[in-house]
């Protein structure tokens, strides 16, 4: 498949944006589940940062999503067929989620100055959870667009629907990570981050590695002679029906990728899942060095995953293609 | 509405005879002639007239070789080789999973005779539809930024400007060996569900649960035996057995 540029950044931005919803809406959902009163001035405005951040995120990565329309100005269109097409409801979710946590930012900006009457506290966690539950949609509708597609057997396997929710935390905690990590935080936070960064790179890791290994032995399902109503037969191309290439050849047909599988999927790995270890490793050896390597370990890893998403794309191969 | 409707009683379509198809193209180049100026207009190339052109068309056909085989799964008896003219166009499927990933209703299929369309004034460009058929049917056009694909010629088969014997789609109407029928599918009566059933009209990759209504009718079992199949032998001349004269003139000749 053809990889759009634009597709794949808002799969990546938009994948770290939800995931980074996720863990703040962890971080307020917590000290409401253990009946711990609001936390102090800092926390919320820490809470406020990493609304806005996923807002940002997210935002961009559905604009980004925009640009490979060929009619961005009727885009929407798409939030009216969400009873049949994932693609639709992806949108439906992502914008409930954008007004839930400009809800919860709006909360946040009258309880800072001051104005919030304490009872109004309690919407928050509430607020939290729904934002932490369109999140989860949000991106579980991105993942099936693609693993609906039958005639597209590497985006059927079912590693692709837990692969977006990893790499959707896996992102979403690193860029977490590049912001806290600039105030000291204690040894034992640290190690606890060490363990989390690391569990977190080895699941992604893991998962990625056994999908592509499962993805290079899976037959296709298909042959031209199935295609042709011919099943049995041994059917090579004579000729082409077109002597330059058509939608067809460049949308579907895309092979540059199979061809560097290799060293890309190395690049990937090292980028997305050794990086961040090796960040959190340092961070945790050397404290006062812990802002600059997580954020820089999260640009890293974010990178890797475009690549990820690159191959994801690249790699796969679409049913049509059996014609040429 | 990108739900599907419940499954039409009408279901117009085509049927392709792979026998008798000579791969001439003129299906391709009637229907882009029809159509650039048809319910799907325009029906855009990207440099026509220049170095590298290419464009939209809702037929392409493909030319393949096909290996002899000794029986397999839809050739029984042993087949000689030979070469396969295979158009390709949208089969206004049952199940089209090109209209129900439409996020917009741009795509849809007619209740009233299973047609497969693009409201091409709602349609984003987001070609996700052009992903979800197997079949190729779906091309986009660069120039307009959307999804075109095949008509079925709604705008002959019921045009009422046309002679009766006009109405039917431009590829039907042009083909030279009648390799291509146009009828109810639907209906078990009609000339084409007869030939399908008559000739054992296949689905394409029907595993995929699209239920295409257009039906492709395989080739005929080629003749079988030695003739058929055996390599030609070398030529030997028994001058023996020829009369006088020609024996002579074999004799002057192969000095």
């Amino acid at each position: 498949m053809h990889p759009a540029f634009s597709v794949i950044a808002f799969t990546t931005l938009s994948g770290a944006g939800y995931g980074l919803l996720l863990w703040a809406g962890g971080l307020i959902l917590l000290p409401a589940l253990q009946g711990r009163a609001p936390a102090n001035g800092a926390t919320v405005l820490l809470w406020g940062v990493l609304l806005v951040l996923g807002l940002v995120l997210t935002t961009a990565g559905l604009l980004s999503s925009m640009l490979h329309l060929g009619k961005p100005g009727r885009a929407w269109r798409a939030f009216s067929q969400w009873r049949t097409s994932w693609l639709s409801r992806e949108g439906v979710f992502a914008v409930a989620t954008a007004l839930v946590v400009v809800a919860m930012l709006a909360l946040l900006g009258v309880g800072i100055a001051g104005a919030l009457p304490t009872g109004l506290w309690i919407a928050m966690p509430a607020l939290a959870a729904i934002m932490v539950l369109l999140s989860l949609c949000t991106i579980a509708s991105t993942a099936m667009i693609y693993a609906s597609l039958k005639p597209i057997p590497a985006w059927r396997h079912p590693l692709v629907l837990p692969g977006y929710f990893v790499f959707a935390i896996l992102t979403g905690w690193l860029v977490l990570m590049a912001l806290v990590n600039w105030s000291a935080l204690s040894d034992e936070t640290l190690g606890v981050i060490l363990l989390v960064t690391f569990a977190l790179a080895i699941v992604a890791g893991v998962l990625k590695l056994v999908y592509w290994h499962r993805i290079d032995r899976q037959p296709l399902g298909a042959t031209r002679a199935d295609a042709v109503g011919l099943p049995g037969r041994e059917v090579d191309v004579f000729e082409r029906p077109n002597t330059q290439a058509n939608y067809i050849n460049k949308e579907m047909g895309h092979v540059l990728a199979r061809k560097h599988a290799r060293p890309l999927r190395f690049i990937a790995l090292v980028l997305f899942a050794a990086v961040p270890m090796v960040a959190s490793w340092l961070a945790w050896a050397n404290p006062e060095l812990a802002g600059p390597v997580f954020t820089l370990g999260a640009l890293l890893a974010l990178a890797g995953t475009l690549v990820e998403r690159w191959l994801f794309f690249a790699q796969a191969r679409h049913l049509v293609t059996l014609y040429y | 509405m990108t739900d599907l409707p419940p499954p039409s009683k009408k279901k117009l379509g085509l049927v392709i005879d792979l026998d008798t198809c000579v791969g001439c193209h003129a299906c391709a180049v009637s229907c882009k002639e029809w159509n650039a100026g048809g319910f799907a207009a325009p029906l855009t190339d990207e440099q026509p007239y220049g170095k590298d052109p290419a464009g939209v068309w809702f037929n392409r056909v493909h030319s393949y070789e096909v290996a002899p085989t000794q029986g397999c799964a839809s050739s029984p008896t042993p087949q000689p080789a030979m070469t396969l003219h295979f158009p390709r166009s949208c089969l206004h499927c049952e199940t089209p999973a090109c209209v129900t990933v439409c996020p917009t209703g741009a795509s849809y299929k007619r209740a009233e005779d299973g047609i497969v369309l693009v409201d091409e004034d709602k349609c984003i460009g987001c070609k996700l539809c052009s992903w979800a058929c197997p079949y190729g049917a779906r091309e986009y056009s660069e120039v307009e930024g959307v999804m075109k694909k095949c008509t079925l010629c709604i705008d002959r088969i019921y045009n009422e400007n046309l002679a009766e014997a006009e109405r039917q789609p431009a590829c039907v109407q042009a083909c030279p060996t009648r390799a291509r029928h146009f009828g109810d599918l639907g209906d078990p009566e009609s000339k084409v569900s007869r030939l399908v059933a008559e000739r054992g009209g296949v689905d394409l990759l029907p595993q995929l649960g699209y239920q295409p209504v257009n039906k492709y009718l395989p080739p005929r079992p080629r003749r079988t035996g030695e003739a058929a199949t055996a390599a030609p032998q070398d030529e030997t001349l028994d001058t023996a057995a020829l009369p006088p004269m020609l024996r002579w003139l074999d004799r002057v000749l192969s000095r």
